[in-house]
């Protein structure tokens, strides 16, 4: 659903250079599910000096507090976004520096041939090597390449790679225009959008932040999260794919999941959740009064961390937002600094108007 | 019993959007509980008996939603596409009507198919709702609806699109309005959004904290030709659950229900299902466990517009409730 651009957008915190900056890292770095630490370091280097409390939890979720100093009764709100991404773990030294591998979340073995990929915590480079064309007979091509024949290739004499490490794409965040390019913007978006939060948070209500972990292989971190935060409601921030191009016969493309441009997501139902109606009512009418573009993802597939969130305890009203991007869980994916900002702008002004009374209702 | 049946099976209540069915049952039960209120997730929980030193704290429990559809695309020429919300068989669907939130009614219809043997896929169907543009459609993206069928009375055997799980809450209703007295502290728990993932009964059953807990649902028989092998059978009796696909009761509860039934010369029968489960199993897990069991309606077609039951097994599940509940448990 886009609308026409309003004169003076609202914006109250404003998308810049130093924000796309903080992205590049947040993208650049790797946090494939279960190791998490080079994000976890830049999130906690970057909220340390906003937030009341923060630590970091048995699973490796960063857990952080800003309260606020408004009005009471006033609600606990937690925002969710996850830290890792889907990449790839070693699983046997073949010697030579070829290495054999597996997948770690929902990856594509179709798209896997040719791709370079970073290795470890030092990023050690490598790609997952393809038969060249010369060599490959016209019937292999019609079939898909098994993962069981694909390995990553380091090249001999670097020791330090081993079976256990992780390895993510090796593609480098790069701006074009309105739009970025980068892997992992699912959800290094939503990490970035909680740390402008944390540092500018909405003064109705006390943030309870979770960066997340493990979110890529079954929203695990999320789980324990939500039962330490115990809130009064959550929202998962999370990016989810725009399937958006013309079909390729001209018809009408009926399943397109979200469109790119057309603002923050909002989710009705996935696989794990169907959100909170009154959440998805109250981000609805926000949106409509400060007309800040918006769209209702497909109901359908896939889930966020609130399938996770909203079963804790004895229930927390959940809603998922998402900032749309083409290709996740690809070596690249594209989104655009108008949908970031915008998501944003929703998200701020969302929670600086709830009050008890949007849950005093039952759902 | 049978009026409150159609009552309720005639309130359309898809999975997460039960406001309507809550609001009808909260009215059947007002005047018979001690308390009632309702969880983040829409789980109505209404607390009967004070408890004794005999009692216990016990979990009842019956779902109020029911499968549905939910729009995903409305195109330009007004048709609207969909997905399921719960197990919906894309058998049953072509010719349906569904029934959106907000009255508008529509046709389920398919895409013209190369292989008229096969079962058409649900990304193959659309609703037609009269529309003939997007502009005037009254439905959009996200827009919930439930299946349109009347009820039907057969005399023994009742039919409707929502006997699961309809059925079960009007013998929990019925169960609460004939027991005098309990030494228990009883929760019945009308719980939400079970067809997607028993989630309801999941956050009902943490903040109950019950000592043990009974869900009333639905199960399959196995009586129709050719149907599925299963030994129960429609009026043979309400069924004792002693394991589904996500759950095997506790030995000492079935137990428990069997010699009650026994006791109160009450027809059974015991009920081994392969595949389902229900709000039973999201009880037995909840925090540390809880010893759970399961009382089943025989149904036939579950999960199609026409689910049948039988009324003699709905009034013997409610003579059995109430015998269950009366008297102290002691799990041998």
């Amino acid at each position: 659903m886009s609308m026409d651009k309003p004169m003076n957008p609202y914006r109250p915190i404003r998308i810049g250079a130093a924000q796309v900056r903080l992205l590049e890292r947040l993208c650049n770095a790797c946090a494939v599910s279960g190791d998490e630490g080079e994000v976890r370091k830049i999130v906690l280097d970057e909220i340390r000096p906003v937030v009341d409390e923060v630590k970091v939890d048995a699973l490796g979720n960063v857990l952080a507090v800003r309260r606020s100093s408004g009005q009471i009764p006033r609600l606990g709100v937690m925002l969710d976004a996850h830290m890792d991404e889907v990449g790839f773990m070693i699983t046997h030294d073949e010697s030579d520096g070829i290495f054999r591998f597996d997948t770690v979340g929902g990856i594509d073995i179709r798209q896997l041939a040719g791709k370079p990929v970073w290795i470890g915590r030092d990023h050690i480079p490598g790609v997952i090597g393809a038969k060249p064309f010369h060599l490959t007979e016209v019937k292999e091509m019609e079939s898909p390449i098994s993962l069981e024949t694909l390995r990553i290739d380091v090249g001999p004499g670097s020791t330090k790679v081993k079976t256990g490490d992780r390895a993510a794409f090796a593609t480098s965040f790069l701006r074009v225009g309105p739009s970025l390019r980068a892997k992992a913007l699912d959800d290094r978006l939503g990490v970035a959008i909680l740390i402008e939060l944390l540092k500018n948070p909405p003064p109705s209500v006390d943030l309870l932040a979770a960066f997340s972990v493990q979110e890529e292989i079954g929203a695990r971190g999320a789980r324990v999260a939500a039962f330490a935060f115990d809130p009064d409601l959550a929202v998962a921030v999370d990016s989810t794919p725009a399937n958006d191009l013309p079909s390729w016969d001209d018809s009408e493309n009926v399943a397109y999941n979200t469109h790119l441009g057309a603002g923050p997501a909002l989710y009705v139902a996935d696989a794990g959740t169907l959100s909170d109606p009154r959440l998805i009512r109250h981000f609805m009418q926000t949106a409509e009064a400060l007309e800040i573009p918006y769209q209702l993802r497909q109901p359908g597939s896939g889930g966020t961390d609130a399938g996770a969130i909203h079963r804790q305890r004895a229930g927390i009203p959940s809603l998922s937002i998402s900032v749309p991007g083409r290709y996740p869980h690809t070596a690249a994916s594209i989104t655009r600094v108008e949908d970031w900002q915008n998501t944003l702008s929703l998200l701020y002004a969302g929670l600086d108007r709830l009050t008890p009374a949007v849950l005093a209702e039952e759902r | 019993m049978k009026s409150l049946i159609q009552k309720l099976v005639e309130t359309p209540s898809p999975s997460g959007y039960e406001s309507q069915i809550r609001a009808v049952i909260r009215a059947e039960i007002e005047s018979y509980v001690d308390e009632m209120k309702v969880d983040a997730l829409g789980n109505l929980i209404a607390r009967k008996g004070q408890g004794s030193k005999n009692g216990q704290k016990v979990m009842l429990s019956a779902h109020i939603d029911e499968i549905g559809i939910i729009a995903t695309h409305v195109d330009e020429n007004g048709f609207v596409r969909f997905t399921t919300v719960g197990g919906v068989r894309p058998l049953y669907c072509v010719g349906g009507r569904v029934r959106f939130l907000n009255g508008r009614i529509g046709v389920i219809g398919v895409e013209r198919t190369e292989d008229p043997s096969k079962i058409p896929a649900i990304d193959q169907m659309f609703i037609d709702l009269g529309f003939s543009s997007r502009k005037e459609a009254s439905v959009k993206v996200g827009d919930i609806a439930a299946f349109e069928r009347p009820f039907t009375d057969l005399g023994d055997r009742l039919v409707s699109k929502a006997m699961d799980d309809r059925v079960g809450v009007a013998v929990l209703i019925e169960t609460l309005r004939q027991l005098k007295d309990t030494p228990h502290q009883l929760f019945f728990v009308f719980s939400t959004q079970e067809e997607v993932g028993l989630r309801g009964a999941t956050t009902a059953a943490f903040g109950v904290d019950p000592d043990l807990g009974l869900a009333v649902d639905v199960t399959g028989s196995g009586d129709t030709p050719k149907g599925m092998k299963m030994e129960v059978g429609l009026g043979k009796g309400p069924a004792i659950k002693v394991r589904d696909g996500g759950m095997l009761s506790d030995p000492r509860v079935v137990d428990w229900m069997v010699r009650t039934a026994e006791k109160a010369k009450l027809p059974y029968q015991l009920e081994v299902l392969e595949g389902g489960t229900t709000d039973a199993k999201a009880i037995q897990l909840a925090r540390a466990g809880v010893p759970v069991g399961c009382l089943s309606i025989p149904t036939r077609y579950v999960h199609s517009p026409s689910e049948m039951v039988d009324y003699n097994d709905v009034q013997n599940a409610v003579r059995l409730m109430v015998a269950l509940l009366s008297q102290p448990v002691k799990l041998g």
